[in-house]
């Protein structure tokens, strides 16, 4: 495998991910992680200079609404699946000290 | 101190901009309302909902763009920002990274050490976040997302500054001209604008910038000229002890007076910005751009110039006229009623002052219409009303904007222009006041003004003081 | 011939005419869940009761004569990662095992403007990353023809529901072949919109650049009939195009005659099973004694598309799973040590493992110091597909080819080597790179019995030529079945 992930890129990217990985889920992550980007490396094979990246595949351009207020009051189904709730206010763990 | 030192500092300002809506849903930006009843699927994060923009963001965002002598980005792009935090409901912010709305432009401030050009590195375009309340009972935060989804601009200035006086400098001429063109009220207190501070400390003459620090939670002009004292002292104390300035983002708190690093193992600050593929590209076409044009204020610069030519009033009070737009319409809509300037000026430059003083109030806050105050003017003009009722009436009309003609006349304070009446009045003050009628006749002049007084008193001001005090030298002959 | 037997169109004609209800109907289908489901799995919410009270309302309004189309009293099943207001929209997932919309997505609410009426949710690969249906958390779902084997995914649930009489038609979503292929595994019809013509508001996100809904159904004309309804320019969905052509039935036509149809030789190469790429190629044959004008050619760039596809899904799929956060609505963990503990603790016992998977390398590629070399490289190489199919485009109306290198594959083989299923898309992953609709039909099967499909891929919002053609295809290939028999 050209591409070794070693343990503190696991790490790092479950800090970005919000994923907390087993062990035996780390092993396969950077298993699986490897052979994806050794595979995926097979597009340095192409000569992409001078192409833009394709974000979107049609030429749409400019899609806006207008400044009008067409929404009501949503808190009722916004809290519908809160998981927890207070005050009409979602609950969350403590954010800052 | 052996060395001197020089501070450096850079400013990313978030304003939110006045539209109706919020930047990619239909949901209203008034302040206020229950928690969570600005929301809907868009601004919530809810599964499958997708963002439209509004359209109204990007022409104001082009319109200070322009203000500001930046360079339009014709073809421009929304980024997502991702990064875990419960304000922002899709985990993600929807702004813009690789080609922001407005690049390289610059504003002139003037502070006591002449003017000089503060360099615009980019305006973008992005959305605030909600509001997290802490619950003092329990151990939780709460949520509402009222303010998630309300449109932003970023402006990110250059590191051209090098004192706390030019920050605010800076700080007043963009708000100054964002409220000229309507795009936002700018409010620090309230949070219409809030100013990050970027500040490096180097040694006078380097040619290196030291390394930065960024500072949040400023949220008056204080807290800034505070806050950037504080840290330069932080910095250079850092370096004289030989120590590191650490890169990192710190939080400013007010009421203690110190900052603290806001840091964290969980905060990798990698925010994988990419192409957002849920909104198109924006394309400013010349038609956009010759139509926001077109729609561009008179700034104050140019405002104060013709204010000279077209207006005989002081400098002084044009330099305080034009410092909002508000205020400077107001003058010019009350002096196209009546016609006179200099009149209109002392209202504003007096009264009202006075009173948004006294109120703790902005001028933008000012509710009484032109109307109502050139009506104001032409009854005291007419002598209809005394200078003193004048001032009451406009106190009323300054908390209410009541019509003063209609309020004069329910009110029954109309100057009392019958001699008849007056001269039993004043009759009546003579024989009343015997020792300074006794005073007078004996040569103290200034016995008078005593008399003038007692006639306006028992007058309730509804008389004229002039003719008040024919009258009581005729009689005292 | 029973009720179940009939297609979509077939089934109003005779609810419109008074022979039958869409309450007979929904009950028919309700007998069939009642048999099957046990082991095949298409649902994850059927509710009897509910499909039937939603199916006598909508009985009244065609008796009133308020509902007349052709959709109208037809029972459809549709996939469990489109919201549906007041009914549990999981995405197969126990990170949203508990949610509910308040709103349906905007290709559900058309259908009930139709008539049409929801049997229930389907069973599907967790949100959408799957190729069979293996990775949902509610346990998979089994092949129609031989449930051995996987109906292939990750809209496997809807494919399998529509092969057994478990619905008329169905939605599913396509994001890399995700209606195609199980189409193809369970020998019904799907096609795969141009990206754009059907709206993606409220379908919960996998690839947004890449996802389209898409119908699964019996047969060509209920598919440009469901298309029909459900296809229309939605001012919520920012990638909606309001111009193009949405009248497809009007394409329901036998007529191949000078279409000029292209077979790209890259597909025929190694790895294809020798069984399906006979079938294949017969059909083409079928296309060209119709009057088709059918010819080899090299399309180039096929290899690339996977790697591609990888970055760029798992890329954005990392960005738009960071909602599930036990917050706002889902799976929460019970004990945690505040925030960051509850997000990473919610989401590690809430997602699968092929959830999760993707998530990792989406959040690698996109992370600090790699954005160039993969995401951006990825979306050079998107470009570059884009324009070996535009240059197709200009020499043919179609190009046609197989679904899946295989047919479907046993239960539990693939899952074991994920790059190996990643490989079972090579034929479907550049149409939606590129943004192109594309269509599976039946074209026969292999010697076990298993369903081979045949893909025809059109330009930009030409569905209509791609119907044609399939349409052509379908009736010219029973006809030939039927003399076949005879002789």
């Amino acid at each position: 495998m050209a591409n070794i992930i070693d343990d503190a890129t696991i790490e790092y990217v479950g800090i970005l991910a919000k994923l907390e990985l087993s062990d035996r889920e780390k092993e396969a992550a950077k298993k699986d992680m490897g052979r994806m980007l050794d595979y995926i490396d097979q597009l340095n094979e192409l000569d992409t200079s001078g192409v833009e990246p394709m974000s979107h595949v049609l030429p749409r351009r400019n899609v806006f609404r207008e400044d009008i207020v067409t929404n009501g009051d949503g808190s009722a189904d916004a809290l519908a699946n809160a998981p927890e709730q207070k005050d009409d206010m979602y609950v969350v763990p403590k954010t800052f000290e | 101190m052996s060395k001197k030192y020089e501070t450096v500092i850079g400013l990313e300002i978030h304003v939110e901009l006045a539209t109706k809506t919020k930047i990619f849903c239909g949901c209203s930006t008034a302040f206020g309302g229950a928690p969570n009843s600005h929301t809907c699927p868009v601004c919530t994060g809810m599964p499958g909902s997708l963002p439209v923009l509004n359209k109204q963001v990007l022409e104001y965002a082009i319109a200070v763009g322009l203000a500001t002598d930046c360079e339009i980005t014709r073809d421009a792009k929304f980024d997502r920002k991702n990064y875990f935090y419960p304000d922002n409901p899709q985990n993600y912010q929807i702004s813009q990274l690789y080609l922001p709305i407005c690049r390289n432009g610059r504003v002139e401030i003037e502070t006591e050490n002449g003017k000089k050009f503060v360099g615009i590195h980019e305006i973008h375009m992005e959305e605030d976040a909600g509001k997290l309340i802490h619950d003092e009972w329990e151990d939780c935060s709460l949520v509402d997302y009222n303010r998630s989804g309300v449109p932003l601009i970023e402006i990110v200035s250059e590191p051209d500054m090098r004192s706390a006086e030019e920050v605010i400098a800076y700080l007043e001429t963009l708000r100054r001209l964002i409220q000229y063109l309507g795009a936002s009220d700018c409010k620090l207190q309230e949070g219409s604008m809030r100013a990050d501070v970027n500040l490096s400390v180097r040694e006078s003459g380097a040619e290196k910038f030291g390394r930065r620090t960024e500072m949040k939670n400023l949220n008056s002009f204080r807290a800034i000229m505070h806050a950037i004292e504080n840290e330069t002292e932080r910095q250079i104390d850092l370096l004289e002890e030989g120590k590191e300035v650490v890169q990192e983002t710190r939080r400013w708190d007010d009421n203690k007076g110190y900052s603290y690093a806001m840091r964290s193992k969980e905060d990798a600050q990698d925010y994988r910005y990419f192409p957002d593929p849920d909104l198109m590209p924006v394309h400013v076409t010349d038609e956009m751009l010759e139509e926001i044009r077109a729609k561009q204020p008179e700034f104050r610069t140019e405002k104060i110039e013709r204010y000279k030519r077209e207006f005989d009033i002081p400098e002084y009070d044009i330099g305080i006229i034009t410092e909002t737009k508000h205020m400077a319409d107001l003058f010019e809509e009350t002096t196209a009623l009546c016609g006179q300037p200099k009149k209109v000026s002392n209202w504003l430059m007096g009264e009202t002052l006075r009173l948004l003083k006294e109120n703790n109030a902005d001028p933008e806050d000012i509710r009484f219409s032109p109307k109502h105050l050139a009506s104001l003017i032409s009854l005291v003009d007419s002598k209809a009303i005394t200078g003193p009722v004048a001032k009451d009436v406009f106190e009323k009309m300054f908390a209410e904007d009541i019509d003063p003609e209609a309020y004069v006349e329910e009110n029954g304070l109309k100057t009392v222009n019958d001699e008849g009446a007056l001269r039993a009045v004043v009759e009546k003050v003579l024989t009343e006041n015997p020792q300074s009628v006794a005073d007078y006749k004996g040569g103290k002049q200034k016995a008078i003004g005593f008399l003038v007084g007692q006639t306006m008193k028992a007058m309730k001001g509804k008389a004229d003081p002039g003719l008040v005090n024919q009258m009581l030298k005729e009689l005292l002959g | 011939m029973g009720i179940l037997d009939y297609t979509a169109v077939e089934l109003s004609e005779q609810i419109r005419t008074g022979k039958c209800t869409a309450i007979d109907a929904m009950e028919a289908v309700f007998e069939r869940i009642g048999e099957k489901e046990e082991e095949y799995h298409c649902y994850i919410t059927a509710d009897r009761e509910s499909a039937l009270k939603k199916a006598a309302a909508v009985q009244r309004k065609i008796e009133a004569g308020e509902l007349t189309g052709p959709l109208a009293g037809v029972p459809v099943a549709v996939k469990d990662n489109l919201c549906t207001k007041g009914v549990l929209t999981s995405c197969a997932s126990r990170i949203l095992s508990n949610f509910v919309p308040a709103y349906s997505a905007t290709a559900v609410e058309n259908l009930e403007k139709a008539g049409a009426v929801m049997v229930g949710k389907t069973n599907m690969d967790e949100f959408a990353m799957g190729s069979t249906t293996e990775t949902s958390y509610y346990g998979v779902t089994r092949n129609p023809v031989n449930p051995e084997h996987v109906p292939g995914g990750s809209s496997g649930g809807s494919a399998a529901a529509v092969a057994l009489g478990e619905c008329f038609v169905a939605l599913g979503s396509d994001t890399g072949g995700s209606v195609r292929q199980p189409a193809s595994y369970c020998g019904v019809v799907g096609l795969k919109p141009t990206y754009g013509m059907v709206s993606r508001y409220g379908l919960v996100a996998y690839g947004s650049s890449l996802d389209q809904i898409g119908p699964l159904t019996k047969n060509v004309t209920d598919a440009a009939y469901l298309l029909e309804a459900i296809a229309s320019y939605d001012e919520k969905d920012s990638t909606s195009e309001p111009s193009a052509e949405r009248d497809f039935t009007s394409a329901l036509t036998e007529d191949v005659k000078g279409m000029r149809i292209g077979i790209p030789k890259d597909y025929f190469g190694e790895g294809l099973d020798a069984e399906v790429k006979a079938a294949v190629l017969a059909g083409a044959e079928v296309l060209k004694k119709a009057g088709a004008m059918v010819e080899e050619f090299d399309l180039g760039m096929v290899e690339y598309a996977i790697p591609a596809y990888y970055t760029i899904a798992t890329a954005e799929a990392s960005s738009n799973l960071e909602r599930f956060d036990g917050i706002k609505y889902g799976y929460r963990t019970e004990q945690f040590e505040g925030l960051h503990n509850m997000y990473k603790k919610t989401r590690s016992e809430g997602f699968g493992e092929e959830v999760k998977r993707r998530i990792m390398l989406g959040s690698f590629v996109l992370s600090s110091g790699y954005y160039d070399a993969y995401y951006l490289k990825a979306l050079r190489t998107k470009a570059l597909i884009k324009k070996a199919f535009d240059e197709a485009f200009e020499k043919y109306d179609l190009i046609l080819g197989p679904v899946a290198p295989s047919t479907a594959p046993k239960l539990g083989e693939s899952l074991s080597d994920p790059l190996k299923m990643y490989l079972g898309d090579i034929y479907t992953i550049s149409v939606n790179l590129a943004g192109l609709p594309g269509i599976s039909v039946p074209c026969g099967k292999d010697g076990n019995g298993l369903p081979v499909g045949l893909q025809l891929i059109g330009d930009c919002f030409e569905e209509k030529k791609l119907i044609r053609a399939a349409y052509t295809y379908e009736k010219a290939s029973a006809k030939l079945k039927e003399a076949t028999e005879i002789s």
